[in-house]
C-alpha cells in the first residue's frame, strides 16, 4: 500500500487525460448498472417466485377460464396446504387500457398466498368483509393520490355487469406493501373481492383464471403437479401447473431476446471502453518510458516497476467502474419517480455489483499486461537512451 | 481568400498526418462506430416493429371491436350482434351481393420456439370465407387454404419461422383438437404473418366459443362520409354496442407500449455511450494536438493565423468521426438488416414478429450523431491548441 502515492502521481501525471479516461470508464459502468437492471425488472417476477406456490392454469392457453369448483379438489391432493385463485379483470382506468393489473381474489385466501404482502390487519379484516372491497399497491395508490375510503372507479374490458354496463365501481379499503423491492413490483396490483364482482358479471359466473397452490414440501413440487393435473384430464379443462418460478421464467421468455439484446449492447460498451482506455494506457506507458527506466535503474525490480503499471490500470478502473456504480444507483430512484411507476422498480443488485467487480478486473487486466509486459522486458540502457 | 487557403493547408498537413497516429485515430473511429452502430440497430428494432404492424391493414377497411375495448383480445361480439353487423348497407358487397364482412375469433395457443420448450402466446384467428377478399394481400405461399368445415390451419411465414411444429403437413394438438398445418401464407410483411389461421366455425367449437371478437370489414364508400355513415347506422341500433376503427388506426394503437419502450431504451443507451465517447474523442484529440505542439507553433510562427488551425483540428475530428458513423451504420446494417425477432406485443399480449429495419433515416441519423460526438470532441482541443502562445510551444521542445 505504500506505493498508493506513487500510483497516483502517475496516474494524475496528466490530469486532463485521466479525468477523460476516467469518465469514459465511469459511463460504461454506469450502463452496466442501469442495464442490468432492467434486466432484473424483466426477471424480477422469477427472482420473487416463492418455490412452494405452484400456478395452475388452463392446459392449453392461459386465456381460458377454469371452474371456481376446482379449489376444493385442488385441496385435497395431498401434499397441498393452501389454494388460491385470481382472475383478470382486463382494467381499464381514466381511459387508459391495462393502465394496471387487477385480479378478483377471494381475500383470505389469496392475502395467505402472499404472506410478502404487507397489510394492517385491519385494512384486511375489511378487506374480507366488503363484497365491494378492494386493495391496491402502495405505489398505485401514491400514483393515482386514492385514499382508502373512497370509492374507484374502474372499467373493464371483458366483464360487463348484469346490466349490461362495463364501468364497475369498487370500496378501497386498504393498502398492500412490500419491502422487498423484487416484490414490491408485485404489489402493483388492484385485488378486488370476487364475492361481488363473481355475483355481479354477466357472463363467466362461476370461472376463474388461475389458481395458486402452495405445497408443504418443495421436494414435492414436481409430484404434486402431476397429480393435479392428472385428476381434470379428459375433463371439458384440463390443466397445467408448474412452479411459479417457472411460470414467471417462461413469460420473461415470451420478451423473448431483450436479455440477449443487453448482452449485445454491454458488449459493444465494454469493446469501445476497451479500445480507449487500453489505447490511452499505452500511450501514457510510452511517454513515462524513461521515467520508468529511471525506477528501475533506483532498483526496482522489474516485477515491481510491471506491478506498478498493472496497479495503476486497475486503480483506473477501479475508480471509474466504482463512480459509475454509485451513479447507477444515485440516478434509479430518480428514475424510477420519472417513470411514474409505469415500469418495475429499478434496482441494483448485489449480484450486480459482483459482476461490476469481475468486469473492471479483467478490463484491468486486458488493458495492463501488454504495456505492463513491455515495461518488464525494458533494457534500462535502450530507455534512457531515449529509443522510444 | 489567403485564409481559406491557410485552412486547406493545414487541413491537409494534419489528414496526411492522421495514418501516422494511427492508434489514436482509430480510437475516435472505434468509439463512435460503437454508439451509433448500437444506435442504428436499436432504432431499427423499432423501426421494424413500427412498420410491421404500420403496413397492417388499409384504411379502406374498418374493425369492429365492442365498445370500451382497445385490443381484440378483449373484444367480445355476439353472434346475433355479427349478424346485424355483416348486412348493414355502409359496407362493401362482392359481385354476388355477398358482404365483404368477416367476423373473426381470436384466441391465444401456446406454443414454443424453435429448438426451446417454454410456450408462447402465439394468437390464433378464426376467419370468415370472406377474410380473403377483403384481405387480398393475403397469398398462400406453399400448400393451399384450409378446408372448410374441417380442423385444418395455414401458418403465417413468420410465425412458422419463429416456432416449432408450424411446418406444412405437420399436426398440432391444441384444447382437445389435432389440427392439421395445410399451408404457409404471406400478406406483405403486416403483423398477420404472426398468426396462424383456421375457419371460424371448426375453431368455435374447438375453443368451445360461442361468440367472435371482432368483425372486419371493407367499407362500401371508404371515404370520412362513408365511415360516418356506418357509425352512425351502428350508434342508431340498440342491439349494438360497437366501436368502429379503420384498420390502420386500430393496428397503429397496438404498437404504442413496445414502440416506446425500445425508443426509450435505444437513445438513452446511446446517449450515455455517447457521452462516454465524446470522452474517449476529446482525449484522442488533445493528443494529437500535444504530439504536432512543435508543428502548430511553427505554423503560427510563421504566419498562419489561429482560425485556421482551430478549424483544421475541428476538420480532422469530423472526419474521423464520420468514419466511425459510417462503419457503425455499415456494421447495423449487415447484421441487423432483415434479422428477424419475435417478442411479446404489450397491447395484445401475444407474440409478434417482425424483422429489423435499418432505413436510411436511420443511418443519416446515425452519421448526424457521430457528426456531433466529433465536434464536441474536437472544439475544446482545437480552442487549446489555437491558444497556446507560440514560444511556450517551442520551448517545450
Amino acid at each position: 500500500m505504500r506505493y498508493l502515492p506513487l500510483l497516483w502521481a502517475q496516474l494524475f501525471r496528466r490530469k486532463t487525460r485521466t479525468v477523460l479516461t476516467l469518465l469514459s470508464v465511469l459511463v460504461a459502468f454506469l450502463l452496466f448498472g442501469l442495464l442490468e437492471a432492467v434486466q432484473v425488472a424483466f426477471e424480477s417476477g422469477a427472482d420473487s417466485a416463492d418455490a412452494k406456490r405452484l400456478l395452475t392454469t388452463a392446459r392449453y392457453s392461459i386465456i381460458e377460464p377454469l371452474p371456481m369448483a376446482y379449489a376444493s379438489r385442488i385441496e385435497r391432493v395431498p401434499g397441498v396446504v393452501g389454494v388460491a385463485y385470481a382472475d383478470w379483470f382486463g382494467a381499464r382506468y381514466q381511459n387508459e387500457s391495462n393502465a394496471f393489473a387487477v385480479f378478483a381474489v377471494e381475500p383470505a385466501r389469496y392475502l395467505d398466498m402472499y404472506p410478502e404482502f404487507e397489510i394492517a390487519p385491519a385494512q384486511r379484516e375489511a378487506f374480507v368483509k366488503t363484497r365491494t372491497g378492494a386493495v391496491a399497491g402502495k405505489r398505485l395508490v401514491d400514483r393515482y393520490g386514492w385514499t382508502v375510503g373512497q370509492k374507484l372507479p374502474i372499467a373493464s374490458e371483458i366483464h360487463t355487469k348484469t346490466d349490461g354496463s362495463l364501468n364497475w365501481e369498487f370500496d378501497l379499503v386498504g393498502i398492500i406493501d412490500a419491502e422487498d423491492p423484487a416484490v414490491r413490483a408485485n404489489t402493483e396490483v388492484v385485488l378486488i373481492n370476487v364475492a361481488h364482482f363473481d355475483e355481479a358479471r354477466q357472463s363467466g359466473k362461476g370461472k376463474t383464471g388461475w389458481y395458486i397452490v402452495r405445497v408443504a414440501d418443495v421436494e414435492q413440487a414436481r409430484a404434486i403437479s402431476a397429480a393435479i393435473d392428472r385428476m381434470f384430464l379428459n375433463s371439458p379443462d384440463e390443466t397445467k401447473t408448474a412452479p411459479e418460478k417457472e411460470f414467471a421464467l417462461g413469460f420473461a421468455r415470451q420478451i423473448g431476446d431483450m436479455g440477449a439484446l443487453v448482452t449485445r449492447i454491454l458488449l459493444a460498451v465494454f469493446f469501445t471502453i476497451l479500445i480507449l482506455t487500453g489505447n490511452t494506457m499505452a500511450q501514457s506507458i510510452r511517454e513515462r518510458i524513461p521515467e520508468l527506466a529511471i525506477l528501475k535503474t533506483l532498483g526496482f525490480s522489474n516485477t515491481a516497476v510491471t506491478a506498478l503499471v498493472l496497479g495503476e490500470a486497475a486503480l483506473l478502473l477501479v475508480i471509474g467502474a466504482s463512480l459509475g456504480m454509485l451513479a447507477a444507483v444515485a440516478m434509479l430512484p430518480v428514475l424510477n419517480s420519472a417513470t411514474g411507476g409505469r415500469f418495475p422498480p429499478l434496482f441494483v443488485e448485489p449480484a450486480t455489483w459482483a459482476w461490476a467487480a469481475a468486469v473492471a478486473v479483467a478490463l484491468a487486466l486486458a488493458v495492463g499486461l501488454p504495456p505492463a509486459l513491455r515495461v518488464h522486458r525494458l533494457r534500462i540502457v535502450d530507455a534512457l537512451a531515449g529509443h522510444r | 481568400m489567403s485564409w481559406l487557403n491557410q485552412v486547406v493547408q493545414v487541413t491537409l498537413i494534419n489528414l496526411r498526418n492522421v495514418p501516422r497516429r494511427l492508434g489514436t485515430s482509430l480510437v475516435i473511429v472505434v468509439g463512435i462506430a460503437g454508439v451509433v452502430g448500437v444506435l442504428v440497430s436499436v432504432l431499427a428494432m423499432g423501426e421494424g416493429f413500427r412498420h410491421t404492424l404500420a403496413s397492417t391493414g388499409r384504411p379502406t377497411r374498418v374493425i369492429m371491436l365492442r365498445a370500451g375495448s382497445d385490443a381484440e383480445m378483449s373484444s367480445g361480439v355476439a353472434r346475433d350482434q355479427a349478424t346485424v353487423l355483416t348486412n348493414l348497407p355502409a359496407l362493401a358487397r362482392d359481385a354476388a351481393g355477398q358482404p365483404l364482412v368477416s367476423a373473426e375469433l381470436f384466441v391465444m395457443v401456446e406454443l414454443p420456439r424453435h429448438g426451446q420448450t417454454d410456450p408462447n402466446n402465439v394468437p390464433f384467428r378464426g376467419v370468415q370465407p370472406a377474410a380473403f377478399t377483403i384481405r387480398d394481400e393475403v397469398r398462400i405461399v406453399e400448400g393451399r387454404p384450409f378446408g372448410r368445415g374441417v380442423r385444418e390451419v395455414i401458418v403465417g411465414h413468420k410465425a412458422a419461422r419463429q416456432f416449432a411444429g408450424l411446418g406444412v403437413g405437420s399436426r398440432i394438438a391444441f384444447r382437445d383438437s389435432d389440427w392439421t398445418v395445410v399451408g404457409t401464407f404471406e400478406s406483405g410483411g403486416d403483423v398477420h404473418e404472426s398468426e396462424i389461421w383456421a375457419d371460424a366455425e371448426v375453431a368455435m367449437s374447438a375453443f368451445r366459443r360461442t361468440g367472435f371478437q371482432s368483425v372486419t370489414a371493407a367499407l362500401a364508400d371508404p371515404s370520412e362520409a362513408g365511415l360516418a355513415a356506418l357509425k352512425d347506422s351502428i350508434s342508431r341500433d340498440r342491439r349494438l354496442s360497437i366501436n368502429v376503427l379503420r384498420e390502420p388506426e386500430y393496428y397503429a394503437k397496438q404498437a404504442s407500449i413496445l414502440s416506446r419502450l425500445i425508443g426509450v431504451l435505444g437513445y438513452s443507451v446511446a446517449t450515455f455511450m455517447a457521452i462516454g465517447a465524446t470522452f474517449g474523442a476529446l482525449n484522442c484529440m488533445y493528443s494529437a494536438i500535444a504530439s504536432r505542439q512543435t508543428e502548430i507553433a511553427t505554423l503560427r510562427a510563421i504566419g498562419f493565423g489561429g482560425a485556421p488551425v482551430v478549424v483544421s483540428v475541428m476538420i480532422e475530428a469530423l472526419v474521423l468521426a464520420l468514419v466511425g458513423g459510417a462503419v457503425g451504420g455499415a456494421l447495423a446494417y449487415v447484421y441487423c438488416d432483415g434479422a428477424s425477432l419475435s417478442t411479446l406485443n404489450f397491447n395484445t399480449f401475444s407474440q409478434v414478429a417482425f424483422d429489423f429495419r435499418v432505413t436510411r433515416g436511420l443511418l443519416v441519423q446515425g452519421l448526424v450523431w457521430a457528426l456531433l460526438i466529433g465536434a464536441a470532441g474536437g472544439l475544446l482541443p482545437a480552442i487549446r491548441a489555437a491558444r497556446l502562445p507560440v514560444t511556450v510551444a517551442l520551448r517545450t521542445l
